[in-house]
């Protein structure tokens, strides 16, 4: 038991997601009132609350999501600009002031999650070491939204509004992270991954050291295309091409292989829509048009850096130790 | 064989421009069908994994109503202002200094920002104001440019130097991988492999704002500077 938990830091996610579907189910002008509504209704409960509602019926109201985003129910509606003349007034008017509550986030975030697990009251901690970081950002959040309001003198239904302004620029696209992790989960008791690791190996010629090496590091980069996550295919590609054939066959080194292995997989982390926080998630917060800019900008980084990652491993991974 | 139809379903959908949060559940449930799974144990999978990583959610969730109200404040106006009295700032040393910040922040294992927390309040309206102040307004299609290089600059600052820090997320998982594999592994070596890619992605950086500095340039030079309209 602690004091907090990052499931109370959910918890107001949870309210604050709330408040915003109520702001638009009021919203009489709103052009998919009922539909957005019922998307960030459903989100906020099952955000709040997930934990302790039945799994199936969370599994349920998540293809209500589903179907909501397709039906093209949660569209932003046109959210009128804000008068620049007016904008650059207040700007010179509260000067710096503006900038100390974004600041102030990293900076609780930072520190609390180095000192919030220290605390104890008695037998009571205030949180448990392994979620300190998640807790002191949601902290730094709150503490840098009550500082927003009141240098602005907003009230929190300002708060709600340009929130929810800005979490249904994002709409549907703030949960796809979620939807793929159970995507991955379930290709994962599927066995989905080790029956690719199978073909790659019968299709490739990996009795050579370099192609051992550019299967692996190529495997890692197409599976986290696939799957978003370079964490689910490190297990699979190591398991399938990189200790049978580079550590067994060939005598690499596993340590080389694995931190370049990874860093490989990042480089599919950079181009696939599949990992959608970062890709994805960005484009509507940009404000950009088409969800593939933001790969588009980040492909020569991957090529460029899948490349060196191959040119490294090959020519340290066989090298005889220290 | 059969057992990949899922895969394809999501290359179908994606090619097809099919709503990606449909086609992925779509997948996720043949996908749990084909393995032999019952339909309610799909959907108790598919909660559960739901469920297990909203934590996701937690900082774009709390950061977009700071962000959100001061932005109506003028906040990414005084950024700019900052930023424009600065005589150095150009649009591309703007995006690898952070991603330069973000990445030794990174290998200590601290996380400074993201794209709600540190893209949109402040990157961006640096980066815009500095190439406003050197090349005149940007049109769609350089600002666009522009904003997709600081998404970028906080992806490649964060993914490629976190394998450094000591507890971290990707270390722990290669290192407790191979140990239940049975293979030994040092950490510190696989923290020192990790280096060598983490100098790289500055070069790259480098390579890239640089390439970013001059499209701008040449944009600009084409089209003669007009008045700026402001998108919420």
């Amino acid at each position: 038991m602690t004091l907090l938990s990052v499931d109370l830091i959910l918890g107001v996610c949870g309210l604050v997601v709330g408040a915003v579907a109520l702001a638009i189910a009021r919203d009489r002008t709103h052009p998919h009132r009922r539909g957005s509504a019922a998307f960030w209704g459903i989100l906020a409960v099952v955000t709040g609350a997930g934990p302790w509602i039945p799994p199936a019926v969370v599994g349920y109201a998540v293809v209500v999501l589903a179907v909501l985003a397709a039906a093209r129910a949660v569209e932003p509606p046109a959210f009128r600009g804000a008068d620049p003349a007016e904008l650059a007034r207040r700007a010179a008017e509260l000067g710096n002031r503006l900038l100390r509550p974004v600041l102030v986030v990293p900076a609780i975030a930072v520190a609390g999650g180095l000192i919030l697990y220290r605390i104890r009251f008695g037998d009571l901690a205030v949180v448990t070491e392994n979620q300190a970081a998640q807790v002191a950002l949601g902290l730094g959040c709150l503490v840098g939204l009550g500082w927003a309001l009141r240098t602005t003198r907003e009230t929190p239904r300002t708060a709600v509004t340009e929130g929810g302004r800005l979490l249904q620029l994002i709409g549907w696209a703030l949960v796809l992270p979620q939807a793929l992790a159970a995507l991955g989960g379930i290709l994962g008791k599927a066995g989905v991954g080790e029956e690719i690791a199978r073909l790659v190996a019968a299709a490739l010629p990996v009795q050579d050291p370099f192609v051992a090496v550019l299967a692996y590091c190529a495997g890692m980069a197409v599976f986290t295309i696939l799957f978003g996550n370079a964490f689910a295919a490190f297990p699979v590609m190591t398991l399938g091409i990189g200790l049978p054939f580079i550590v067994r066959a060939h005598g690499g080194d596993p340590a080389v292989m694995g931190a370049l292995g990874m860093l490989s997989g990042y480089c599919g982390t950079l181009v696939t829509p599949m990992a959608a926080n970062f890709n994805i998630v960005p484009v509507r917060l940009l404000e950009l048009r088409g969800d593939f800019t933001v790969i588009r900008a980040q492909a020569p980084f991957a090529a460029a850096i899948w490349l060196f990652n191959v040119a490294v491993m090959y020519a340290s991974v066989y090298a005889p130790g220290p | 064989m059969i057992k990949l139809l899922g895969i394809a379903l999501v290359a179908i959908g994606l090619a097809l421009r099919w709503n990606t949060l449909a086609v992925v559940l779509a997948a996720g449930v043949l996908s749990g069908l084909l393995a032999g799974f019952d339909l309610h144990e799909v959907m108790t999978l598919t909660g559960q994994y739901f469920v297990e990583n909203r934590r996701v959610l937690l900082p774009v969730i709390l950061m977009l109503p700071v962000v959100g109200v001061l932005e109506r404040h003028g906040l990414q106006e005084r950024v700019g202002h900052l930023i424009r009295r600065l005589e150095a700032a150009s649009a591309g040393r703007i995006l690898w200094i952070y991603q330069a910040v973000r990445g030794a922040c990174s290998v200590v294992g601290l996380n400074i920002g993201n794209h709600a927390s540190a893209i949109r309040p402040l990157i961006v309206p640096m980066a815009e104001a500095a190439a406003e102040k050197k090349h005149g307004a940007l049109d769609e299609r350089a600002r666009t440019d522009l904003r997709a290089h600081a998404a970028a600059s906080e992806n490649v600052g964060n993914f490629f130097s976190d394998d450094i820090a000591v507890a971290v997320g990707a270390l722990l998982i290669i290192e407790g991988f191979f140990r239940s594999a049975g293979v030994e592994v040092r950490l510190r070596d696989i923290q020192f492999w990790s280096l060598p890619t983490a100098g790289w992605v500055l070069l790259i950086g480098a390579w890239r704002y640089r390439a970013l500095q001059r499209r701008l340039e040449a944009a600009t030079r084409v089209d003669p500077p007009r008045g700026e309209g402001r998108t919420s």
